[in-house]
Parts: structure tokens; C-alpha cells; sequence
């Protein structure tokens, strides 16, 4: 059989067409992709780096529900106007219990993978209950019913055990006392336990100026609040880890 | 009897699952879906249990016609009716979002604040509208072109209608905040399954009717179609791997973190343009383009070596979303190499796509729906060349993050995939309900210049937009601050997103006046109108030709 | 050298030419002698019938 018959064939073969063209787009996701999952090997663990608490968690899984991305970057480039105006560079391991990861791809707001420490509570609170009060300019939404949103509904153990299953390395105390520590850390009359142990830098406080309650509120400002400060950017394994990340 | 009794059942065991699911649900927005779920399969009980078929009544306010004919285009019509109602829904989305980013007070929180209904919009205008559009024109093309009817009727309606289901979930599903938060990817978890299932069943209809052809070719829309339902498929499901918190609640946690998660999506994201929203419809390109030019494709060949040229290189070209960011370098430098040679094919299938025209230019002037083609392969032209540009790293560095990407987005959706849709409508709704043309061509006509009119203040407000808030974050001052506070910057679009929803505004107009061009014809009306071209009366030239000699 | 590394050098070096060269036989290919009347028999197809079953 010669050359050319064979690719007649091809041509006239609905599975041979589909096997190709399934070939040709599977390898290069995977020759460009793949690669990426031995990453971590390379990646030291950076000073500070910890999972998230069970507060800042489910203020995380606030922001993603609301769609905060659409507008929000959390990646800021090593050019000298972002470092100046958001803080260090993005690290890549800044990212690595991120599930899914908030990069971004739009800034109709400023970028937030630095904003922890830079407002005060009562600033976020109020600036998430009226955006204009506070930046009269500002194009954001109101969020005043986080406010209202008593943070019960959840179930932080089994939040955190999903989280694991996906590779966040929770310990099993950590598991065990979910709830505790999600309630612990945003009311200044809870025992936190061992909680700040666990979770090295994790802010105790009231966050929503209503500590009677935990609402939505608390753990989306605990989550916006804790955003880039667990790593010290100009530690010695941080700026190892720096110098891999080559070209940027 | 037994037919009836076993669809009974199946409906019965729906609606008691549901019903299930409703009572263990973990959150509210699961046990909404479940509700939803449930109220269809109780109503599908009912219906079928009386012999009742609620179709044949649609049917008849959709005049679709019954007699059977060489084939099977039931679901080709239906899509078309989809299509159209949920352009409408997602432009609606747009224009609303465009209004909100001008004016925030018209967010209205919870549920309709922008970032819930952003990706409404997102997933309406490319799944919902595009989607059926492709999966209406994929129906109808490999009909004809395989000279067969569609295989497997019956998965062909599970079809159209699981596709249905899938974008009632997802869509109700954002404004109760059930999201991934993963762009173009945002329904949870079984939201995804269900797709799955549903894409599936569509690939295996697609693929037994080729099986089944009496052509010995399979003409090159099909190519193109093929590789749009396999890519897609297999994006679709590892972009979205994921282990679901509880099986009775809505949320989610992606398998991949950080670094590896962003590459992914991107590669999804990216190739969700390349597959969904060109291979697809360029498939509708390479068959309605040279059926309503009555010529064949300028060049075969040419279509071949842009198949492939495309599929090899889209696949690649994902990582231009990520430059400068935390991803590795060597992985944005392929990105943007493989960007930059996509430049090549697309322009090679645009030419060939305006080239059919050849020796039929006249039609440009006197047929409104070639007309519409031409300037969708024009702005596919423009889009096509803008991308590469904005994929190089120095450019980029501006563009990103700014409102250039919006502009770029929308000059592609708006221009390419929404004009060609229209066309391919505007030339099958009078085939499909036997009309003998649409019932007024002079409204295509305004809906053509509505659009494209709509198209560049749109492009040209996002352009200045974004290259404006990119220099106004990196000026510095003479002593060498920064001269602009974020929210300067955010004051200052406020004219260009003004004249963004008025260039939107223009177009969702555009598409009522087909909704109404479409549902008259469908009614069976014919517009009594002048036609497009006349050639007004020349008394001077109106005489007989007198012989030089009788002078 | 990590698996990592080694990945990555294959992918940007044997990985894109291997590509490469399937690439270009697939584009050559309607190019063959022989296969002009082929090509035209594909793209007149969707005229043969009179009746598209409208």
C-alpha cells in the first residue's frame, strides 16, 4: 500500500481524522503543561508559607463567590510602578495552597496580593458596605450584606478535608478543631487554643466591629487582611527561590 | 403502553432524587438546582403519563413545519430559536454590566452586583448563543455534507436539550454565587457532569452521521467541527478537576493550586477562544460563506493547511495570558511564539473565506447577508492580527490587566462570532420553516450597520480605555513619584465606558430588530419593500441605440 | 538534573520538533501530485444536490 492511499484513507476516516486531531492538541498541552507538575520539586518551601486558617479559608471561598476576580488581580509584575504601588513581586509559592488561584486577569480595582495590613478593619468594613463613602470615584459594588450574613451555614472541617484531599497539608488537629478555630479567631472572648501555633501570623481579632457575632463580613476582611503577609519577600529562602524563577 | 409506562418511571426516579437531594442539600443554591431539576422532571411526569405533548403545542407557536422530509432538521430549528433567545439574554447581561461599570449604583446586591453577573453575561454570550448556534449549524451542515440523515434522533433532542439544562444551571447558578471563580469555567462541579454527559452524546450524533455518509469525502467544515466538539471536550474535563466538598453541596475545590492551576485555566481559557469560538465557527465560515456566494471555497488546499496550522498552534499559545507573573519564563516565551505564528494561519483562513467572493463582489452591494459575512471575516482578520500583537511581552506589559483586553475580546465576539452567526441565520431560518426569503432584507440591512457601528465605538472607547489607564499607572512625575493614585485612573474611563455601553447598546438594538426579522419570518410574513439595489432611470440613456450610418 | 528540568528541556526542544515535522507533512500533503482533482471533487460537494431538504 503506498503513501498515497493511505493518507485517502485518512482523509475518509472519521475515527483516523479525530485520532489525529486529538493528537495534534494533546501534546501540546501536555509537552507545555506537564512539565509544570514537577515544579514544586524546584520550589523550596518559602519562609511563612502556611495553608490558610478556617476563617481566612472561608473568607476566601467569600471572595470567589462574588466573582472578585472579575475585577481584581492578586499577581502583581516585577515592573517598577507595581512593586511601588502593591508591594514585592508575586512569588510563586505565594500561590501554592490556592485552590482555585485568584491571579486575575482585569484590574477595574487595584491589584489585592498585597493589600493585608495596609487598611484598617474598620476601613474594609466600611468600604465594603459603601465603596463610595470611602473612594468617592470608585465603580465597586456594595457588599452590605455580608454584614447581615451570620457565618454559620458553613462546615469548615469539611472544607478543610476536601482542601487536603487536593494537597493543602492540614494536619489532622488541624481538621479537628475547624470550627473552633474559625469562631476562635474572630471572637476576642473565644480561647483560640493553640490556633496562632498552628497557623503562625494568623490575626485573633474581631474584624467586622460587631463581636457579639461572626458573620461574612469577619472572614472576608480576615482573608483581605492576611493577603501577602505571610512571606518576609526579603528572607534568604525567599530570594533563593527568587533567583529560580528566572527571566522575569 | 410499555414505552410510556418505563418513561414514567425514569421520570419518577428523577423526580425523587431530586427531591433527595433537595432534602440533604448542604447550601441553598443546591437545593435550588435540585428544585429546578425537580419541577422539570415532575412536570415531564405529568405530561407523560397524560399523553400530553406540550411540543406538538410549541411547535405550533414556532410553526415548525411536521412533514417529514430527506432531513432530520427538528433540532436545527429549535437551536435557532435558542440561539436567538439567549443572544438576546447575554447582550441584555452586557449592556446591563457595561451601564454598571459607568454608574455603580445600579448594582443590586446580592445577586445582580457585578461580579455575579459578569459571568452571565460571559457564559451566555459564549456558550448559550455561540453554543447553539454551533451545535444548531453542526446538525445542519453534516447533513448536507455527508448527504445522510442525523443518526441517533433521539440523542440528537437529548441534546439540544440537556445543553438547555446545562445553561439554566449555570446561568441561575452565578447570581446565587455557586462559581469556580475560574474564568469561562465557572460552574461547580455538577454542573460540569452534566455537560460532560451532554457533550458526549453530541460528539457521538456528530461522529455516526459522518459514519453513515454517502459521500466519499467529509467535507473540511466537518474537520473543523470535529476538532472543536474533541478539544473542547478534552479541556473541559481537566480544566475542571475537582473534588466537591460534600456530593449534596455546590462547592468545590480545584485539584491544582497556584502556579499549576493558573497554566491550566489559561490553557483552557485560551483555547476555549481557539476551539469554541474559532474552529467552530469557521466551520460555519467554510460551508455558509461559500452556499450563500454560490462558489465554492477559494482554496481547499488553503482550508487544509489551516486546519492544521490551527489546531497545532492555538494549543500552544495559553500561557500569553500569564506573562510576567509567577509562571516560568520559559513557559510565556513558548506562549508568545506560538501567539505570534497563530498570526499566520488565521489570516491564511480570512483570505480564503473573502477570496470566495472572487468574481461575485457585486454581492457585497446587492446581498446584505454577504455583506455581513465579509465584515465578520474582516473583523476575524483584525482580531486575529491584534492578538498576536497584544501577545508580545513589551505589549503586553501595557495592555494587560487594562481595558485593551475587553476591546480586543469584544472586537473578535462581537465582530467575527456574532456577525457570522447572524449571517448563518439570516440564511437558514427561511430554509428550515420553507420561507421563500427572510421578510425584510432591508432590516439586515440595519441590523448590519447597528452592529458594526456598535462594534467600533465599542473597540475604539476600549482601546483609549485601556492604553490610557496603562501610561496613567506608570507615569512618574519629575520627581519621581508616581502621578497617579488608582482611582484617577479609574475616573478617567468614565466618558470611554459611557461610550461602551452606548456602542453596546447599538448592537443589542441591532439584534431586537433581527428577533423581530426572525420571528416574522417564521409567521410566514413577507415585508413589502423596495429592493436593495436599483438602478435609478437614465432618461438620456433611455433610447434606442441609433445606427451611426442612419444619421 | 530534576525531572522537571528534563521535561522541560525536551519540551522545548524535541517535543516542538517532532511537532514541527508532523505539521509540515500535513500541510504538504494536499499539496501531492495527484490530488487537484480530489481537492476540487471536496469543494463542489455541497452543490451537488438541487435540494438541500428545504
Amino acid at each position: 500500500m503506498n503513501l498515497t492511499t493511505q493518507h485517502k484513507k485518512i482523509e475518509r476516516n472519521v475515527t483516523l481524522l479525530s485520532v489525529g486531531a486529538f493528537v495534534a492538541v494533546a501534546i501540546g498541552g501536555i509537552v507545555e503543561i506537564a512539565p509544570l507538575f514537577w515544579i514544586e520539586n524546584t520550589i523550596e518551601q518559602v519562609d511563612g508559607m502556611r495553608p490558610y486558617t478556617p476563617l481566612e479559608q472561608a473568607g476566601r471561598d467569600i471572595y470567589v463567590r462574588e466573582g472578585c476576580y472579575s475585577c481584581h488581580s492578586q499577581m502583581i509584575r516585577p515592573f517598577r510602578d507595581e512593586v511601588e504601588r502593591y508591594g514585592h513581586y508575586s512569588l510563586a509559592a505565594e500561590s501554592m495552597y490556592d485552590h482555585p488561584f485568584q491571579w486575575g486577569s482585569k484590574r477595574t480595582g487595584p491589584d489585592l496580593a498585597r493589600v493585608g495590613g495596609r487598611y484598617s478593619d474598620e476601613w474594609h468594613v466600611q468600604h465594603l458596605i459603601n465603596p463610595q463613602s470611602v473612594v468617592p470615584e470608585s465603580v465597586m459594588p456594595s457588599y452590605s450584606f455580608l454584614s447581615d450574613t451570620q457565618l454559620a451555614a458553613v462546615d469548615p472541617a469539611a472544607d478543610l478535608t476536601a482542601l487536603r484531599r487536593v494537597g493543602v497539608p492540614y494536619t489532622d488537629a488541624d481538621i479537628e478543631n475547624a470550627a473552633a478555630d474559625l469562631f476562635a479567631q474572630a471572637d476576642p472572648n473565644a480561647s483560640p487554643g493553640n490556633l496562632a501555633e498552628r497557623y503562625p501570623k494568623a490575626q485573633i481579632r474581631d474584624f467586622d466591629g460587631d463581636p457579639a457575632r461572626v458573620t461574612e463580613m469577619d472572614a472576608l476582611v480576615a482573608y483581605l487582611q492576611m493577603l501577602g503577609t505571610l512571606v518576609d519577600v526579603n528572607s534568604v529562602t525567599a530570594q533563593e527561590e527568587l533567583a529560580q524563577e528566572t527571566g522575569r | 403502553m410499555e414505552a410510556v409506562l418505563g418513561r414514567v418511571g425514569l421520570w419518577f426516579l428523577i423526580f425523587f432524587l431530586a427531591i433527595a437531594a433537595i432534602a440533604g442539600a448542604k447550601d441553598s443554591a443546591f437545593a435550588a438546582h435540585a428544585t429546578i431539576i425537580a419541577m422539570l422532571a415532575f412536570i415531564l411526569l405529568v405530561v407523560t403519563a397524560g399523553r400530553f405533548d406540550p411540543l406538538a403545542k410549541v411547535q405550533g407557536i414556532f410553526r415548525i413545519p411536521t412533514d417529514t422530509t430527506r432531513y432530520d432538521d427538528d433540532p436545527v430549528r429549535w437551536g435557532v430559536i435558542a440561539t436567538m433567545f439567549w443572544g438576546m439574554v447575554g447582550m441584555l447581561a452586557g449592556v446591563f454590566i457595561a451601564i454598571q461599570l459607568a454608574f455603580p449604583v445600579l448594582n443590586v446586591e446580592p445577586y445582580l452586583n457585578f461580579g455575579r453577573v459578569r459571568p452571565l453575561h460571559t457564559s451566555a454570550v459564549i456558550f448559550a448563543f455561540g453554543g447553539n448556534a454551533l451545535i444548531a449549524t453542526s446538525f445542519y451542515v453534516v447533513q448536507r455534507t455527508c448527504r445522510a440523515r442525523l443518526a441517533l434522533p433521539n440523542v440528537a433532542r437529548f441534546v439540544f436539550w440537556g445543553y438547555q439544562l446545562f445553561i439554566v444551571l449555570a446561568a441561575s447558578g452565578y447570581l446565587m454565587g455557586t462559581t469556580q471563580s475560574r474564568e469561562y469555567a465557572e460552574p461547580e462541579w455538577y454542573v460540569d457532569l452534566w455537560l460532560t454527559i451532554v457533550w458526549v452524546a453530541y460528539g457521538a450524533v456528530f461522529i455516526a452521521t459522518i459514519l453513515k455518509r454517502k459521500e466519499p469525502h467529509i467535507y473540511v467544515a466537518n474537520w473543523f467541527y470535529l476538532a472543536f466538539i474533541i478539544t473542547v471536550a478534552m479541556l473541559h474535563i481537566v480544566n475542571n478537576l475537582a473534588i466537591p466538598v460534600s456530593f449534596l453541596g455546590s462547592k468545590s475545590y480545584s485539584a491544582f493550586a497556584g502556579v499549576q492551576d493558573a497554566l491550566t485555566q489559561w490553557w483552557y481559557g485560551h483555547n476555549a477562544v481557539g476551539f469554541f469560538l474559532t474552529a467552530g465557527f469557521l466551520a460555519m465560515m467554510y460551508y455558509f460563506v461559500p452556499k450563500q456566494a454560490e462558489r465554492p471555497v477559494y482554496s481547499y488546499r488553503l482550508s487544509i493547511i489551516h486546519f492544521w496550522s490551527l489546531i497545532f498552534l492555538y494549543i500552544w499559545a495559553g500561557p500569553h495570558h500569564l506573562h510576567y507573573t509567577a509562571l516560568p519564563d520559559w513557559a510565556q516565551t513558548l506562549g508568545m511564539v506560538f501567539s505570534i505564528m497563530l498570526w499566520m494561519p488565521s489570516w491564511g483562513g480570512m483570505i480564503n473565506g473573502l477570496m470566495t467572493l472572487n468574481g461575485a463582489w457585486d454581492k457585497v452591494r446587492t446581498d446584505p447577508i454577504i455583506r455581513m459575512m465579509v465584515m465578520a471575516l474582516a473583523f476575524y482578520g483584525m482580531s486575529t492580527f491584534e492578538g498576536p500583537v497584544l501577545s508580545i511581552k513589551a505589549v503586553n506589559s501595557l495592555s494587560h490587566y487594562t481595558d485593551w483586553t475587553i476591546g480586543h475580546v469584544h472586537s473578535g465576539a462581537l465582530g467575527w462570532n456574532g456577525l457570522i452567526t447572524f449571517a448563518c441565520v439570516y440564511y437558514l431560518v427561511p430554509r428550515l420553516w420553507r420561507r421563500e426569503r427572510m421578510y425584510s432584507l432591508r432590516m439586515i440591512n440595519w441590523h448590519f450597520w447597528l452592529a458594526t457601528i456598535g462594534i467600533v465605538f465599542y473597540a475604539a472607547s476600549m482601546w483609549v480605555a485601556g492604553i490610557t489607564q496603562g501610561l496613567m499607572w506608570r507615569e512618574y512625575g519629575a520627581d519621581g513619584y508616581l502621578v497617579n493614585s488608582f482611582v484617577d485612573t479609574v475616573a478617567a474611563l468614565h466618558p470611554m465606558y459611557l461610550m461602551r455601553a452606548f456602542g453596546g447598546g447599538l448592537y443589542l438594538l441591532g439584534g431586537a430588530i433581527m428577533t423581530y426579522n426572525v420571528w416574522m419570518t417564521i409567521a410566514g410574513r413577507l415585508r413589502e419593500e423596495a429592493p436593495m439595489t436599483q438602478t435609478p432611470h437614465d432618461p438620456e440613456a433611455d433610447r434606442p441605440a441609433v445606427p451611426a450610418l442612419a444619421q | 538534573m530534576s525531572v522537571y528540568e528534563t521535561m522541560r528541556h525536551f519540551a522545548d526542544s524535541w517535543g516542538l520538533l517532532a511537532m514541527f515535522i508532523i505539521f509540515v507533512v500535513l500541510c504538504a500533503w494536499p499539496f501531492r501530485p495527484g490530488a487537484r482533482k480530489r481537492n476540487h471533487d471536496a469543494a463542489t460537494l455541497i452543490f451537488k444536490d438541487d435540494n438541500d431538504g428545504e
